[in-house]
């Protein structure tokens, strides 16, 4: 499966040594483009987050390394900024949760079973294949107050006559976490997939129960895959913007950094602004991410 | 279990009438068998035999269809494997490749609140001699350290019984020869109850002290080394352990003492107290080794069994002693195997010679060999040169 | 260590470690079932909100598309009917396309210097490539529209491209890398032994081996851009496709001709993925008859 490997650990092996004229003919075209598209847009990103306001034409811009615009958006936004990794963390650790079992049944407990192995795998994709927003909007629907989960939820109690999911939090991250269990569960899968049940075997030969060998044996072999479905689900839900506006599941209490980008660069027209917490965004993720892959001792991600 | 029981010698284990069923084939069937405590016990058999399948049904890995296990006489049947005092060494060593090897070593001991799990694993890895290594982790170790490290990592917990799973097999034949050698030391030393599958013959010969054949889920015949290889019991362990020169053929004359067995006119004759039967149609055989290569028709002795005129088709060397085939009209071919006591080869290609064996060096068998009347030569190469048995 | 310490070290561990079994467990108990009950579950879980989108696809909707009014086959029979959404597709699959052909022939060329050749700079390459998918949508679309803006560029279905072209491109380079390495160079080894001139090796041996992976990064590139709405926001101007149509529809109300388009292509995806699978099952099963009849 095509998504499976881009989370898998992949196979280092020592190149050969070949004329490099050749090498250099492959990567140009798409070094080029990736520098023309990537690294040009993030210099014209930083330029942009140090521009002011036109004195002369009103809604343009002119360079200038106006460095305030950072302190601004951090004391405008802070609630958004901290709300934005609070819930994607929150996301990032009941995707895992989920996907774990599941994963784990389908990699190690359904390899006896081919067809069921993959027509599982088959259905935890499933959800790519139909437009994010409408899957969104569908949970909008069924978790709106006319639908049957909010009058179940009435009638038992759990919410009170005022109460609404949609709108709220709770909603928002219900939305990030089901819209990245897939991210999550397919490096999970490749990983477990691999795992090689004698270690199992040995561990519960040496003593340990079921709960001791999976503590001790069974996550630590399935790390990079934990590793990579984490910072797939983390990184996405931390800039996401569709689960969190209005439109959606999310509503005036629930807004993240991504709507706050959003608004800025396409309906107040605020592009330093904008630029600057694209700018933040970024940098908090990349000291996250190098912090967290370093920790959990898997470099080769790449 | 009473603790201490087994501080000195382990404990013995008793399989009763044990069997595994697999979807679509019977791998173990009706299998009982008693292994005393502190004995080093070896299964030999040919890949798909269920050796590998009764090991993981004694450490319990795989759950029988029906039967007991008894450990020291409790029955752990239905006990999960890290309920049993059963330590497995892996055919693949299975050493857990993100933890140091130190940390291999003390596992069991940590799972099982041992009191100075590291400095006991230190003591193991000791009597392996691989303490220097402690904190590399296996993949950085050759295959013999990985080997031995995992011998510790199961030595260490003082297991009543240690279960060994072909765990030489992946080791060049040196190397093989020198841990064999080690194992059995380190057994006599600590003194537990090895059980230990093979296919290598020679492996279980030289380590075991009781050797069980196993064919098709079954025991075929159980003993001592030397008991085993000097008197096979069936056409199975005859070739299986070791070579042989079979012969079939209707017993013709039956004493107090000894059977004849015509075989296209040449008489055998074979102990009684060698032959499991004594009437009818039966395969009778000779070691290669208990055979002499004679030039010239001996004078018939009582005692002697003479087979000849012959010609010698295949010579080759291999250093202690030199294995001729000889082509025997209506009898096949036979294999000799002659120590090197002089320079060259005793017989040349094609000369034509006799072999004669003393009566009691002869033995009949249960079972008729297919090929009747004619030869039977296999060695346990052809048998496993498949890799280890299937467990599905 | 002498036989007699080693003795003496086994008494005291034995001694020590005696294990006290506990009972036996029931055979058949919950925990067999427990994982496989919560497997099936989490996959319905997973499907909900799929075959609800679906099951609206043939509600008689008038003009929102929210509550059950009955069942009617007219959005799927006239699917156009509906002013922007056919357009919007139109647009999406003119994007996809575009976008997964470029990214997939760059993105190949790349890995394949990836692994099969060394230079300087592997590393910072490399970094280059994992960065776009390390990036937040939202910082990569707001990048690239400070840039066309700021290059004067106007917004439109170039802009689309460019920026599905570049997501997609690092997706294609980990897939097909992926691929390269499982290869074996022997047999690039082999075709060259055989006196194969490097294109002709290249064209008949490497490249046929590396098709199926190559396939795979274009319809995750394809899927990947037919569904991407954040950073197509971004850079789309005035032109609308299938996710953004969906967006800005949100507000008033998706029409059910939407769903009629999400479902139809979900189901053509879902079909394509089974098929493959099933395909590459019976091969394998042929595999192993064909190795064990040897």
């Amino acid at each position: 499966m095509a998504i499976a490997a881009l989370a898998g650990p992949t196979v280092t092996q020592e190149a050969p040594r070949k004329k490099s004229r050749i090498a250099l003919v492959l990567l140009l075209p798409g070094i080029f483009y990736l520098v023309l598209f990537f690294i040009v847009p993030f210099i014209s990103l930083v330029i942009t987050s140090l521009q002011v306001p036109s004195e002369t034409n009103f809604g343009q811009f002119d360079t200038a390394f106006n460095w305030q615009t950072y302190v601004d958006v951090v004391g405008q936004y802070s609630t958004q900024i901290l709300r934005s990794f609070f819930f994607a963390l929150l996301a990032t650790v009941f995707a895992l949760l989920f996907s774990y079992p599941l994963a784990y049944f389908i990699g190690v407990k359904a390899r006896r079973w081919p067809l069921l192995q993959g027509l599982m795998l088959v259905l935890v994709i499933a959800p790519f294949f139909i437009s994010f927003l409408l899957r969104t909007l569908a949970w909008k629907q069924i978790l709106s107050d006319e639908g049957f989960v909010v009058s179940a939820l009435k009638a038992l109690s759990v919410l009170g006559p005022q109460d609404h999911i949609t709108g709220t939090p709770v909603a928002v991250v219900f939305g990030l976490t089901y819209n990245f269990i897939p991210f999550m569960c397919l490096p999970l899968y490749t990983t477990l997939e691999r795992l090689d049940v004698r270690y199992l075997e040995a561990s519960n030969d040496l003593y340990a129960g079921p709960f001791a060998t999976f503590r001790k044996v069974t996550i630590p072999l399935s790390l990079p895959g934990i590793v990579s479905g984490t910072l797939l689900t983390f990184i996405p839900a931390a800039g996401d913007y569709v689960n969190a506006s209005s439109e959606f599941l999310g509503g005036s209490s629930s807004t993240m950094m991504g709507n706050v980008i959003q608004s800025n660069f396409l309906v107040q027209l605020n592009y330093p602004a904008a630029a600057a917490l694209s700018i933040i965004l970024m940098a908090i993720i990349l000291v996250i991410v190098s912090a967290y892959v370093r920790r959990s001792g898997t470099d080769d991600l790449l | 279990m009473v603790a201490g029981s087994f501080a000195e010698a382990g404990a013995d284990l008793e399989l009763v009438g044990l069997h595994k069923r697999f979807p679509g084939f019977t791998a173990i069937d009706d299998l009982s068998l008693t292994v005393p405590a502190g004995s080093f016990f070896a299964l030999l058999g040919p890949s798909g035999c269920g050796k590998t399948t009764t090991l993981r049904l004694v450490a319990g890995l795989e759950e029988p269809t029906s039967g007991q296990v008894l450990i020291g006489g409790k029955d752990v049947t239905g006990m999960k494997p890290f309920q049993r005092p059963v330590n497995t060494v892996f055919q693949s060593y299975a050493l857990f490749p993100h933890m140091t090897v130190i940390e291999n070593v003390a596992f069991g001991l940590r799972r099982r609140k041992v009191g100075d799990p590291v400095g006991k694993a230190h003591e193991a890895l000791r009597l392996v001699e691989l303490d220097h290594l402690a904190a590399r982790k296996p993949l950085q170790l050759s295959g013999g350290q990985q080997q031995r490290v995992a011998l510790a990592r199961a030595v260490v917990n003082r297991p009543a019984l240690l279960l060994l799973d072909e765990p030489l097999g992946a080791l060049d034949l040196k190397l093989r020869r020198q841990m064999q050698l080690e194992l059995k030391t380190i057994q006599t030393e600590v003194g537990l109850t090895f059980v230990h599958v093979t296919h290598d013959q020679e492996e279980a010969m030289t380590m075991a002290d009781t050797v069980a054949v196993m064919n098709k889920g079954a025991i075929e015949q159980m003993g001592a080394p030397e008991e085993l290889y000097e008197l096979p019991k069936t056409v199975f362990v005859a070739n299986f352990l070791g070579q042989s020169n079979l012969f079939t053929g209707p017993v013709v004359e039956s004493t107090a003492d000894t059977i004849a067995v015509d075989i296209a006119g040449t008489r055998i004759v074979v102990p009684n107290s060698r032959a499991q039967v004594h009437t009818g149609t039966v395969t009778v055989g000779v070691r290669p080794e208990k055979l002499s290569l004679l030039m010239e028709n001996p004078v018939a002795v009582a005692g002697q069994n003479v087979i000849g005129p012959g010609r010698v088709i295949d010579v080759s060397f291999s250093g202690v002693s030199t294995q001729y085939i000889v082509e025997v009209p209506r009898l096949g071919s036979m294999v000799c195997f002659a120590q090197n006591m002089v320079f060259g080869p005793v017989a040349n290609l094609g000369a034509q010679v006799w072999l004669s064996w003393m009566v009691d060096h002869g033995f009949g068998l249960a079972d008729v060999a297919e090929q009747a009347g004619a030869k039977q030569i296999g060695t346990a190469e052809d048998l496993t040169a498949l890799d280890s048995e299937a467990v599905v | 260590m002498s036989a007699q310490e080693a003795l003496a070290l086994g008494r005291t561990v034995a001694t020590e470690n005696t294990l006290a079994p506990k009972p036996p467990r029931a055979r058949f108990g919950l925990g067999r079932w427990l994982l496989p009950t919560y497997s099936v579950l989490a996959l319905v879980f997973l499907l909900i909100p799929i075959v609800y989108t679906i099951a609206f696809s043939f509600n008689q909707s008038v003009k929102s598309n929210i509550s059950w009014r009955g069942f009617t086959f007219n959005n799927w029979l006239n699917v156009c009917d509906q002013p922007g959404v056919c357009t919007a597709f139109g647009n999406s699959m003119l994007i996809g396309v575009v976008a997964t052909v470029v990214a997939t022939v760059l993105g190949t060329m790349i890995a394949i210097a990836l692994v099969r050749y060394r230079f300087r700079l592997r590393g910072a390459i490399s970094l280059l490539i994992f960065l776009p998918m390390a990036t937040p949508e939202v910082v990569m679309g707001a990048g690239l529209a400070a840039q066309f803006l700021s290059a004067g560029v106007p917004k439109g279905i170039g802009t689309i491209i460019a920026a599905h072209t570049l997501f997609c491109l690092s997706f294609v380079v980990v897939t097909v890398k992926a691929r390269i390495a499982s290869l074996d160079p022997a047999l690039e080894e082999a075709g060259r032994d055989l006196y194969g001139s490097p294109a002709q090796v290249f064209w008949r041996i490497t490249f046929p081996l590396l098709l199926p992976g190559i396939l795979a990064a274009a319809l995750l590139s394809f899927s990947l851009s037919f569904d991407d709405f954040i950073i197509t926001y971004f850079n789309s101007g005035s032109v609308q496709t299938f996710p953004t149509y969906i967006y800005t529809a949100a507000t008033r109300g998706i029409p059910a001709q939407a769903n009629v388009i999400a479902s139809a292509v979900f189901l053509l995806a879902i079909a394509i993925v089974v098929t493959t699978q099933i395909a590459s099952e019976s091969r394998r099963k042929r595999l192993a008859r064909a190795t064990e009849a040897v």
